[in-house]
């Protein structure tokens, strides 16, 4: 089931067009990924998906809802963490879960959410004396704190160091386990390849593709490239032999072998039918960073 | 309730601002009452400074401190922080917080003001406002104008820094033409035409002649009450969340 539903998107500002031509969709339970660099309309994109943001084309629809028309229904079904959004200095851990939780009907357990997002200990912290990881922690639970269908989350580790960006990571895995929805927005192609199980790729406010990672990376060829040292002397042809394989090249004692699919284990299978080792393997495969490259003609960062 | 609740804490953290709108005019009262001996000898009209002059200055000085400085530094604060933003997200609409906001703003007001009345009685023997439910109307009114200002200070505002500076340049005429420094009465009949319309002047007027027992002049009611209209009405349109 469809839970978002953008088409033909577009918002103008007056000095540039942010957004030009979007249209996606996000599928229940999935977590989705709006990967693209800065100033590629990501931002602007979740912003008229939240009914932040009026569009000035193209239609939106969540959980059935306009958000145009329906924003009052819509802040009870989406939750958004906003890219660089504060709270007051001096505000208490609990005291902002509390206040944010009192403006839903129905919330969630405020207590239970803090110790999930990992700041059960931080709930007599002033704002400001938290970390940003511990910001941003905080940023998801209120985000979460009215019980949302799903989650919009913009930029969430932009600025964390990698610890905390792979604890964040963590910490969004088990909110989709919990059966929320997340829209991840980011830049970094490591993210959306680690989390998400679909993702479009968007550039100067259009969708160049949309699809899996391993999919968008198929797309562009999706060659992987093994290389290693075999144990013993091997026939060209006898790996040439396995449909996954395309090509296979020397480079001094190492073998490079090119090709798509399942080409690790096939090519390892034939060598150890043959009693041959591969020593030192390496496997290379094309990234989403080349994948955006071939697809839009630009670095992604 | 809980936002309330919480802005008011909040509030309290920030207990510097308290100084100014609480304990300056509440110092100012006993230091100049005290220190210069004109302030309690009885004028022309037999009424001592303390009585009523002083006590409605001040409350126009704490009423002035809370629209003028403490309204744009809070609401462009949170603009800027994106605390407005965020509750944009929720299903509370983020006026609520401005709303709240104000409602503090003039409770903080209501109790500066009681202060200087107590103080006034215990320490000159100055008398309540004797025409009390006028002077709560006029306090009601004036506060509500004086920070329908503030609140489009804060929406003209282009960032945090550069708020109190404006509400300063705005603070300072309108305490001048309050009566602050050159009572009304000495005032030269040019200037004190000015300081009529000047939403300051009429307000600080009306404080006074409801305390002292007297009606307030429909001239100064309808300027302080269009101010309001004015204001909030151009707040309204020129708010920005973010």
């Amino acid at each position: 089931m469809k839970v978002i539903e953008v088409r033909n998107l577009r918002k103008q500002y007056p000095d540039h067009l942010a957004v030009d031509d979007v249209s996606f969709e996000v599928a229940e339970g999935e977590i989705f990924g709006i990967l693209g660099p800065n100033g590629a309309g990501k931002t602007t994109t979740v912003e008229c998906v939240a009914g932040l943001r009026v569009p000035d084309g193209g239609t939106v629809r969540v959980a059935g809802l306009d958000p145009q028309l329906n924003r009052g229904e819509l802040r009870h079904v989406l939750g958004m963490q906003l890219q660089s959004a504060a709270l007051p200095e001096k505000i208490k851990v609990w005291e902002a879960m509390d206040l944010y939780a009192s403006f839903y009907p129905d919330p969630a357990d405020w207590s239970e959410l803090l110790e999930r997002v990992g700041l059960g200990g931080k709930r007599d912290t002033a704002f400001k004396k938290l970390s940003g990881g511990q910001r941003q922690r905080l940023s998801v639970a209120l985000a979460l704190v009215g019980r949302p269908r799903v989650a919009v989350l913009d930029e969430l580790t932009t600025g964390l160091d990698p610890q905390a960006r792979r604890d964040t990571w963590e910490l969004v895995e088990q909110v989709r386990d919990s059966g929320v929805t997340i829209v991840l927005v980011t830049h970094f192609m490591e993210e959306a390849e680690r989390l998400c199980d679909r993702l479009a790729l968007i550039d100067a406010g259009k969708v160049a593709a949309t699809d899996t990672p391993a999919g968008l990376i198929a797309q562009v060829g999706g060659e992987q490239r093994l290389r290693f040292r075999p144990s013993a002397p091997v026939d060209d042809a006898l790996l040439r032999a396995l449909p996954e394989v395309r090509e296979v090249t020397r480079s001094g004692e190492q073998l490079v072998v090119s090709g798509t699919g399942n080409l690790a284990p096939a090519v390892t299978l034939a060598l150890a039918q043959h009693g041959v080792v591969p020593g030192d393997l390496r496997i290379e495969q094309t990234t989403l960073d080349d994948a955006f490259l071939a697809l839009t003609g630009r670095k992604l960062s | 309730m809980k936002l309330l609740l919480v802005e008011t804490k909040l509030h309290l953290r920030e207990w510097p601002f308290l100084l100014f709108t609480v304990g300056l005019p509440v110092a100012l009262l006993l230091v100049l009452g005290l220190s210069i001996p004109d302030m309690t000898q009885p004028g022309a009209s037999g009424e001592r400074a303390v009585d009523t002059q002083m006590p409605s200055l001040m409350t126009l000085l704490s009423l002035l401190t809370l629209a003028c400085s403490v309204v744009p530094a809070v609401l462009t604060g949170y603009r800027e922080q994106g605390v407005l933003r965020r509750m944009s997200t929720t299903p509370v609409h983020p006026a609520r917080l401005l709303g709240v906001q104000l409602l503090i703003n003039l409770v903080v007001g209501a109790v500066t003001t009681a202060l200087l009345i107590v103080t006034g009685s215990l320490v000159f023997g100055s008398a309540a406002p004797r025409q009390w439910v006028g002077f709560i109307l006029v306090f009601l009114l004036g506060s509500a104008a004086l920070q329908a200002i503030g609140l489009v200070i804060a929406a003209l505002a282009p960032n945090a820094k550069v708020a109190p500076g404006i509400g300063s340049a705005v603070m300072f005429p309108l305490m001048f033409l309050g009566g602050m420094w050159v009572p009304r009465d000495l005032m030269p009949d040019a200037l004190r035409t000015v300081s009529d319309y000047s939403v300051a002047g009429p307000f600080a007027q009306a404080l006074r002649d409801t305390w002292a027992g007297h009606a307030p002049q429909t001239a100064h009611l309808v300027v302080v009450g269009a101010a309001l209209l004015i204001f909030s009405g151009l707040a309204v349109r020129l708010f920005r969340w973010e």
